[in-house]
C-alpha cells in the first residue's frame, strides 16, 4: 500500500512539507496511537485497580488516583483463598509439564526424524488430525475416568496435581512433536553418523548430539507449553476442587465468580501479579515467534 | 493462550524430510553402554512396580476387563523395551501412552457416554440407586424419641454424633451405619459432643455447611429397612423410615402412604403407571436419546438452534475482525522508515500476552453496566447494558475477542507481507497499476494462499474459544423459556461445560457428550472441507 516517495521530514517546518509527511507517514503514527491506546487501555485500568485502595469496581471507575497496596495485603492475607499457594501450584503444574512435554515431543521427533519405520507417515499425519480436536472438548470423559482412577489409586484422581498433569500429558504429542520434529529434520545426519562410527549408541546420539543441537527449539517449545497451561481454565477447573491445589486461572476465577464487583480491586491485584510472568516470558519469546515466521521458519 | 500459537511455526513441518540411514535392528549404531543398560532396567523396574500395584488394586476392585486391558499393556511395555531393534517403538512409546489414554480413550469414551443417561440421578448400578431410594424417600417416624446430637467432620466428610435417651453415644456417617463409641467431650445436658479424630462443628461452621448437613443420612444399620437418622437443626435427630418399600420379587417400589407402585420402566428409573419417575436411577444405555432430545426437547431445541447458530457467527466474525484489523495493521507499519515501531508492536501486541482468562473478567469489569469504566468513567454514567442485553452482550464479546486476537493476526500478516517477493510490487507497477490495485489484485490472493491454513486454525480454535464467553458473559444474558443455564452468547463448549458441571439444573453427562459429539463432527467437517479449498486454491496459483 505504500506510495514509495522519498519523504523528507527535515522539511516540516513549512506546511506543505507537514501535509506530504502527514499524508505518508503522519497517518500511520495516528492510527498506531489509536491501535495502542485500544491494546493497553484495559491493562492500565486493571493496573489502577489493583492500586487503588477502594478495592470495589465502582471505586476503580478513576483511573490512577489514589494508591495503595491494601488490595494486595488482603490477596496474601485470605486463608480461604490462598492466592501464594495457587502461584506455586501453578508454577510446579506448569513446569513439570512443560519439561515433561519438551520430553516425550523430543523423543518422538526423534524417532520420526532419524528412523524409517512403517507406519511413520501415518503417524505422522494422525498426530496432526488429532491436535485438531482439543483435550478440552473431552472435559466430561476426563472428569469421569479421573473419579474411576481415584477409586483406585486415589493418588491420580480427582483434586490430585498429578492426575491433572497426566491428562495434561495426553496432549504431549501433537502440535509440539510436529515443531520439533521440522527442527530436528535441520540437524544433519552426517553428525549421529560419524557419532555412530565412533562408537555412539543411539541413546548417546539423542542426549549428545541432537539434543544440545536442539536446545532453541525446546526452550521455545518448553515456555509455550508453560504459557497456554497457566491460562487453562476448564480440565483445571473440573479436576482441582481443593482450594489449596488449585491454579491461578481457577482461583481467581473463583474470586470473582460470585461477587464480582466487592472483590474487583483483590482480584485485580491477584491479577497483575498473574499476568507479569506470562507477560514477561512472552515479550521474551516474541523474538524467537515472529523471526520463526518473518525468516520462513525453514532453516533446512 | 488466545490461539494455538506454535502454529506460526509450523513451517519447520514442510521442510524437506532428509532420507535418513538408520535401519532399526541392523547394526547401525555403537553398544549400550552399561550406564544406559542399569538407567533402562531402574525404569523399566519402576514402570513395572507401579504397574503391578495398580494391577493388584484392580483385583481388588473387581474391574477385570480394566485388568485385562492394563495387564496388556504392561506386557507390551516390556516387551518393546526388552526385545533387541525396534527401536521408533522405544522412542514413541512414552508419548503414545498417554496419548492413547488422555486424547484417544477419552473420545472413544465420550462417545460412549453420549449414549447413556449417565448424570445426577444416573449416576451408578441399579443395586446402588435401590439402597439410596430407601435411604432418601424416607419420612419421620410418629412419636419416635429424639436423639441429641452433634455434627462432626473428617476429611471432609460429615457424621452425626447422637446419644440415644438410654445416653449410648453413637457415631455414624453416610457411608457408615451407626456405632456405640466413646465420647471424649460432653456437653451440660450429658449429650456426648465430641469424639477423637473428629473436629466438632460449632454454629458458624453449622450455617456455612447447612445444605450438606440437612441432607446427611446416617443409616441406622446395614439393613436400609430399617430406617435411618436425619437432623435438621444439627442439634437433634430423628428416625426416619422408608417411604418406599422395595419388593426384590417383583423389583418394584410400593409407596407405604398412596399405594402407588414404581417398577423399572427400562430407561433407568423406576416409574409408576402414570408416569412419574423416581428421583434416583441408575446408568443405563439410552441409544440416540441424548441427540433426539437435544434436537426435539422443547426446552432445548430452540436454545441449542440458537447456540449453534451464534457459535459460527462468533467464529467467523471473529476470524474475520481480527484478521481485517492485523492486516490493517500490518500494512499499515510495513515501511522500515516509520519512527516508534519498535514501541507501537510491542504495545500492540501486549494483550496477547496478557492471560486469555483474565482478559475475559478484566473487561467484565471495565463494561459492567452499573460500576464499569465504560459506563461510569467514559460515558459519564449511562447506563448502557453492555453484558446483559443480548445484542450488545454479543458485540461486547466479539470486541472483547478483538482485542485479544488482533495483535496475532498483525504479527502473523506482518511477517507475511515482508516474505512477499519486492519484484511483484514492482512488476505491477510498471504495468501501470494503482496501490490499491496492487494490493487488491496480487498482495491480497498471495497473502490468503500462505495464510489459510492460519485463517482455518483460527476458526478451528474460536469455535472452541471457552475462555473469552465463559470469563467475560458466562454466556448471558439467559434465555426465555428453558430451565437450562444457556444464554444468548453461550457457544457450544461453554453449553457443554455448563451441562456437565454447571449448578443449575443437574449435571447431565450424556447430554453434555452428546453436545461434544457434534462439536466433534462440525469441527472434522469444517476442517476437512476448507483444507481441500485451500488445496485447490494452492493448485491454482
Amino acid at each position: 500500500m505504500s506510495t514509495r516517495t522519498p519523504t523528507a521530514p527535515a522539511l516540516q517546518t513549512n506546511k506543505q512539507g507537514f501535509t506530504r509527511w502527514f499524508k505518508t507517514k503522519g497517518w500511520r503514527h495516528l492510527i498506531a496511537l489509536a491501535a495502542t491506546a485500544f491494546s493497553i487501555f484495559p491493562l492500565l485500568y486493571v493496573l489502577s485497580a489493583a492500586l487503588n485502595p477502594t478495592g470495589t469496581m465502582a471505586g476503580a471507575s478513576t483511573l490512577f488516583t489514589e494508591f495503595g497496596l491494601g488490595n494486595f495485603e488482603e490477596l496474601f492475607a485470605n486463608q480461604e483463598r490462598p492466592f501464594g499457594r495457587w502461584f506455586v501450584n501453578t508454577l510446579v503444574i506448569g513446569t513439570i509439564t512443560s519439561v515433561a512435554t519438551v520430553f516425550l515431543g523430543a523423543l518422538a521427533a526423534y524417532a520420526f526424524s532419524r528412523m524409517r519405520f512403517s507406519g511413520r507417515r501415518v503417524g505422522l499425519l494422525t498426530l496432526l488430525l488429532l491436535q485438531m480436536f482439543p483435550q478440552l472438548l473431552t472435559v466430561v470423559a476426563i472428569f469421569l475416568l479421573l473419579n474411576f482412577i481415584g477409586d483406585i489409586i486415589p493418588a491420580l484422581g480427582l483434586g490430585s496435581q498429578l492426575g491433572l498433569i497426566m491428562v495434561y500429558l495426553g496432549g504431549a504429542l501433537g502440535v509440539n512433536t510436529y515443531l520439533m520434529y521440522g527442527f530436528f529434520n535441520t540437524v544433519p545426519v552426517s553428525l549421529d553418523e560419524s557419532a555412530r562410527i565412533d562408537g555412539a549408541s543411539h541413546v548417546q546420539v539423542f542426549f549428545k548430539i541432537i539434543m544440545p543441537l536442539v536446545t532453541p527449539i525446546l526452550a521455545v517449545v518448553g515456555l509455550l507449553v508453560f504459557i497456554s497451561i497457566s491460562s487453562e481454565f476448564v480440565i483445571a477447573s473440573v479436576v482441582l476442587t481443593d482450594p489449596d491445589s488449585q491454579t491461578l486461572a481457577v482461583g481467581l476465577y473463583s474470586y470473582v465468580a460470585q461477587q464480582r464487583s466487592e472483590n474487583w480491586g483483590v482480584f485485580a491485584a491477584g491479577a497483575v501479579l498473574a499476568a507479569i510472568p506470562v507477560m514477561a516470558l512472552f515479550l521474551f519469546l516474541q523474538r524467537y515467534i515472529t523471526s520463526g515466521l518473518t525468516a520462513g521458519g525453514v532453516k533446512g | 493462550m488466545l490461539h494455538p500459537m506454535v502454529e506460526i511455526e509450523e513451517k519447520p513441518s514442510a521442510a524437506p524430510v532428509r532420507p535418513g540411514r538408520e535401519r532399526p535392528g541392523k547394526k547401525g549404531h555403537g553398544p549400550d553402554s552399561l550406564g544406559g543398560i542399569l538407567a533402562k532396567i531402574i525404569l523399566l523396574g519402576i514402570t513395572d512396580a507401579v504397574a503391578a500395584f495398580v494391577l493388584f488394586q484392580l483385583v481388588l476392585s473387581g474391574e477385570w476387563l480394566i485388568f485385562v486391558i492394563s495387564l496388556a499393556t504392561t506386557l507390551v511395555i516390556n516387551w518393546i523395551y526388552l526385545r533387541r531393534g525396534g527401536l521408533p517403538a522405544k522412542y514413541l512409546a512414552p508419548g503414545v501412552i498417554f496419548l492413547m489414554i488422555f486424547q484417544v480413550f477419552v473420545m472413544i469414551f465420550s462417545t460412549y457416554i453420549a449414549f447413556t443417561n449417565y448424570g445426577d440421578g444416573h449416576n451408578s448400578t441399579k443395586s446402588d440407586a435401590i439402597a439410596s431410594i430407601q435411604l432418601s424417600a424416607s419420612e419421620r417416624v410418629p412419636d419416635s424419641p429424639q436423639f441429641a446430637t452433634s455434627v462432626l467432620e473428617k476429611n471432609g466428610s460429615y457424621f452425626l454424633l447422637v446419644t440415644t435417651p438410654e445416653g449410648e453415644a453413637r457415631l455414624g456417617g453416610a457411608e457408615t451405619p451407626l456405632e456405640t463409641v466413646t465420647p471424649s467431650t460432653t456437653g451440660p445436658t450429658g449429650a456426648a459432643t465430641g469424639v477423637d479424630g473428629y473436629t466438632t462443628l460449632d454454629f458458624t461452621a453449622l450455617l456455612a455447611n447447612q445444605q450438606a448437613i440437612t441432607t446427611l443420612t446416617v443409616p441406622l444399620s446395614d439393613n436400609p429397612e430399617d430406617g435411618s437418622l436425619k437432623t435438621a437443626d444439627g442439634s437433634t435427630s430423628y428416625v426416619y423410615t422408608p417411604k418406599l418399600k422395595f419388593d426384590a420379587a417383583a423389583d418394584t417400589f410400593t409407596d407405604t402412604t398412596t399405594g402407588v407402585v414404581y417398577s423399572d420402566g427400562g430407561r433407568g428409573s423406576f416409574v409408576a403407571e402414570d408416569g412419574t419417575a423416581l428421583n434416583t436411577g441408575w446408568k443405563v444405555n439410552v441409544g440416540l436419546d441424548n441427540f433426539v432430545r437435544a434436537f426435539t426437547d422443547q426446552n432445548l431445541q430452540g436454545p441449542l438452534l440458537k447456540v449453534i447458530a451464534w457459535t459460527f457467527t462468533f467464529a467467523i466474525l471473529s476470524v474475520a475482525t481480527t484478521f481485517a484489523l492485523g492486516l490493517f495493521l500490518a500494512i499499515t507499519f510495513n515501511r522500515a522508515d516509520l519512527k516508534g515501531q519498535k514501541i507501537y508492536r510491542i504495545l500492540m501486541i501486549l494483550p496477547y500476552a496478557f492471560p486469555a482468562f483474565l482478559s475475559g473478567l478484566v473487561w467484565s469489569g471495565l463494561l459492567n453496566p452499573e460500576f464499569g469504566f465504560i459506563n461510569n468513567a467514559l460515558l459519564g454514567g449511562a447506563a448502557i447494558p453492555w453484558l446483559t442485553d443480548p445484542v450488545l452482550a454479543k458485540i461486547s464479546v466479539l470486541v472483547v475477542n478483538l482485542w485479544l486476537g488482533y495483535p496475532y493476526m498483525f504479527l502473523v500478516c506482518t511477517g507475511a507481507l515482508q516474505s512477499l517477493p519486492e519484484e511483484v510490487d514492482e512488476a505491477a507497477r510498471m504495468d501501470g497499476a494503482g496501490v490499491f490495485k496492487i494490493f487488491t489484485a496480487i498482495k491480497l490472493p498471495l497473502l490468503l494462499v500462505s495464510l489459510a491454513p492460519l485463517l482455518i486454525s483460527s476458526f478451528a480454535f474460536n469455535f472452541n474459544n471457552f475462555n473469552v464467553i465463559y470469563m467475560l458473559t458466562g454466556g448471558g444474558p439467559r434465555f426465555d423459556g428453558t430451565t437450562f443455564d444457556i444464554g444468548s452468547t453461550d457457544i457450544l463448549i461453554t453449553m457443554v461445560y455448563k451441562i456437565a458441571f454447571g449448578t443449575g439444573a443437574g449435571r447431565d453427562y450424556g447430554l453434555a457428550s452428546a453436545l461434544a459429539i457434534i462439536i466433534f463432527l462440525i469441527v472434522a467437517a469444517v476442517s476437512a472441507l476448507s483444507f481441500k479449498k485451500t488445496k485447490a486454491l494452492e493448485d491454482l496459483n
